[in-house]
């Protein structure tokens, strides 16, 4: 009972903040200099409209009403699932989103699920053996990625698998010049891979410093300390007191990995010109095609709100203390 | 000889040398860019895609630049913006923390429910949204970065001012009748400006990675200014014809400079926690 009581607390804030995030994002895009009629139809083909079809247009983007009318409408329409039209694909949000998150979700899936469970283990295995040889390997390996811009990264790979041994293609997710309908699953694979790797690498090493983290503290509590005087091995002492106390905050990190993903997918698809959702935002924005992009950041927002609301819920169904409420 | 030397020092001397000598070589490129600039724009098409040689390190790029020059001037931007922003959102964070942390509930309630919020659109999206909204270039970083780095120092201050509150010192000044600024001067803020600094240090590597991929993306610095992010994406458009070094030396000195301030960070973390002195 009292755990219903705080889920649907908890959705009721996820809500809130989704609101004003999106508030927020609306307010950005209608404060930037871009005029909407202009990017609509061009420059020159605004000169040439009669005042009836000028007025028409205006109308339809709400010029010279105040902001909150303006605001309340889309949100009323997006609610609906209404997102608009997008100027650059001349489609409507929806469809386009739908599309290219189908592109997308592959390489997010891939990524999420490799530095999670990777990192997770290579967090434990350094944190258990603290200070020996194998936790300054991936220690370093971390640090060094830590400081490596995700981008750059995906260069790198371009470079090495595509350039020089020519073995991975160089771009977007299907062979060029081929029907959709004749291009297999192992064509999008193909073109999947790099950039999936490149998600990976990054990904991993913010969880493994983590995990790593969280395993010292373990490794040093009382619990441990009696659990090596009653003469338990080390393997024995990471399996049954390290992951069951480190596999909380764990959580807690891979729901967040979705913050970072999400943004990684921006930057990485842009290198390997993998047209998903990240690529989108970038045409998106560069285009100055703004329902488009205020579509995919309401809707990222929502996935990681949506993570850290599952990430809540599940900690009270995992940890025993919360799920009994013996706080209390 | 040099070895005695060397074995009289402990590690904290050790790495209190090489803490000056990270930041002289950081300052160094910082003050190095703008004095390179000139010649590092400087075209000749006599010179150009040459590969890594003695005269050009960095080889050249297709129109006869220096690369080593180009990135020094990029790298020299980034800190300097960097410097600048990891500042403006420290100072966010020690504003927010401390107030969220003196002025009861409400304030309380209402600054994690910013941290929530700032902490839910992923950063590059926000940054993106921010950078259109007030235009490319410079001041979309800047504010752009000012407003999504503050959150996680932001608790940290919280944090701390909470628990300095408690502590027996403030308390007893408290029941003395000392007044609330003259607490905070002397009993908060010696406690706060390390965890500060610290934290203003170890904002850098995020800073500067945010600015470099804003600007590689094509919603930061533009393309006449020298920055690393430009270099990087220009580069991507000569990776097939096998100009390799155009990508992997700037990227490499990119790693390096970030490197350099999470080590500069972590180190200093070290040097002022009283509880690892004895390392």
């Amino acid at each position: 009972m009292e755990v219903a009581v705080k889920t649907a607390k908890n959705l009721v804030r996820v809500a809130l903040l989704l609101l004003c995030a999106s508030a927020i994002a609306f307010t950005l895009v209608s404060i930037s200099p871009l005029d909407p009629l202009q990017t609509n139809i061009g420059q020159a083909a605004l000169g040439s409209l009669s005042a009836e079809q000028t007025a028409q247009l205006e109308s339809y983007w709400g010029v010279g009403e105040p902001p909150i009318q303006r605001y309340l409408s889309w949100l009323g329409d997006f609610v609906r699932g209404d997102m608009g039209i997008s100027l650059l694909y001349r489609q409507s949000v929806a469809t386009v989103i739908a599309e290219k998150l189908a592109n997308s979700l592959l390489l997010l899936a891939f990524a999420w699920v490799i530095s999670g469970v990777l990192g997770f283990t290579l967090g434990i295995i350094a944190g258990a053996y603290q200070g020996r040889a194998i936790d300054r390997a991936i220690q370093s390996y971390s640090l060094i990625i830590a400081s490596t811009p995700l981008f750059w990264i995906g260069i790198m790979l371009l470079l090495i698998f595509a350039v020089w041994l020519q073995i991975a293609p160089i771009g977007l997710s299907v062979p060029i010049g081929m029907e959709a309908a004749d291009v297999t699953l192992i064509d999008r694979l193909r073109h999947a891979i790099l950039p999936a790797l490149a998600l990976s690498i990054t990904g991993i090493a913010n969880i493994t410093l983590h995990t790593r983290e969280k395993m010292i503290a373990v490794m040093g509590s009382d619990y441990v300390l009696f659990a090596r005087a009653r003469g338990e091995s080390t393997r024995r002492i990471v399996t049954r007191h390290g992951v069951r106390n480190v596999i909380l905050p764990a959580m807690t990190l891979q729901f967040a990995l979705i913050n970072e993903i999400l943004a990684g997918t921006i930057l990485v698809e842009q290198v390997f010109s993998y047209p998903g959702l990240g690529q989108a935002v970038v045409t998106a924005g560069l285009g100055g095609d703004m329902p488009l992009l205020l579509a995919i950041t309401v809707i990222s927002t929502a996935l990681v709100f949506g993570g850290n609301f599952i990430a809540n819920t599940l900690y009270g169904v995992v940890d025993p203390r919360i799920r009994k409420g013996v706080s209390k | 000889m040099r070895w005695r030397l060397n074995r009289r020092m402990n590690r904290r001397m050790a790495t209190g040398i090489l803490l000056a000598i990270v930041v002289v070589a950081l300052v160094a490129i910082a003050i190095a860019g703008p004095l390179v600039t000139e010649q590092a724009m400087a075209t000749d098409f006599a010179r150009k895609d040459l590969p890594p040689s003695w005269q050009h390190p960095f080889g050249t790029d297709w129109m006869g630049r220096d690369m080593f020059l180009r990135t020094i001037a990029g790298l020299s931007t980034s800190l300097r913006l960097g410097m600048l922003t990891a500042s403006l959102s420290a100072g966010i964070a020690l504003l927010l923390g401390s107030l969220a942390a003196t002025f009861g509930r409400l304030l309380d309630a209402t600054v994690s429910w910013l941290i929530d919020l700032a902490m839910g659109i992923p950063h590059l999206l926000l940054l993106i949204l921010i950078a259109l909204a007030v235009g490319k270039g410079a001041a979309g970083i800047i504010i752009g970065v000012m407003v999504t780095h503050w959150m996680a120092l932001a608790r940290v201050m919280r944090a701390e001012v909470l628990q300095l509150k408690q502590s027996g010192y403030v308390l007893a000044s408290e029941k003395l009748g000392v007044g609330k600024l003259t607490i905070i001067r002397k009993h908060m803020l010696p406690h706060l400006l390390p965890q500060l600094l610290v934290g203003l240090v170890l904002l850098f590597p995020h800073v500067i990675l945010h600015e470099a991929s804003l600007t590689f993306l094509g919603f930061g610095l533009s393309p006449e200014q020298p920055a690393i992010g430009i270099i990087l994406s220009e580069s991507m458009r000569y990776l097939v014809a096998g100009t390799w070094w155009l990508a992997v030396f700037p990227g490499l000195m990119l790693v390096a400079v970030v490197a350099m301030f999470s080590w500069l960070g972590g180190s200093l973390r070290k040097l002022l926690d009283p509880v690892s002195i004895h390392e």
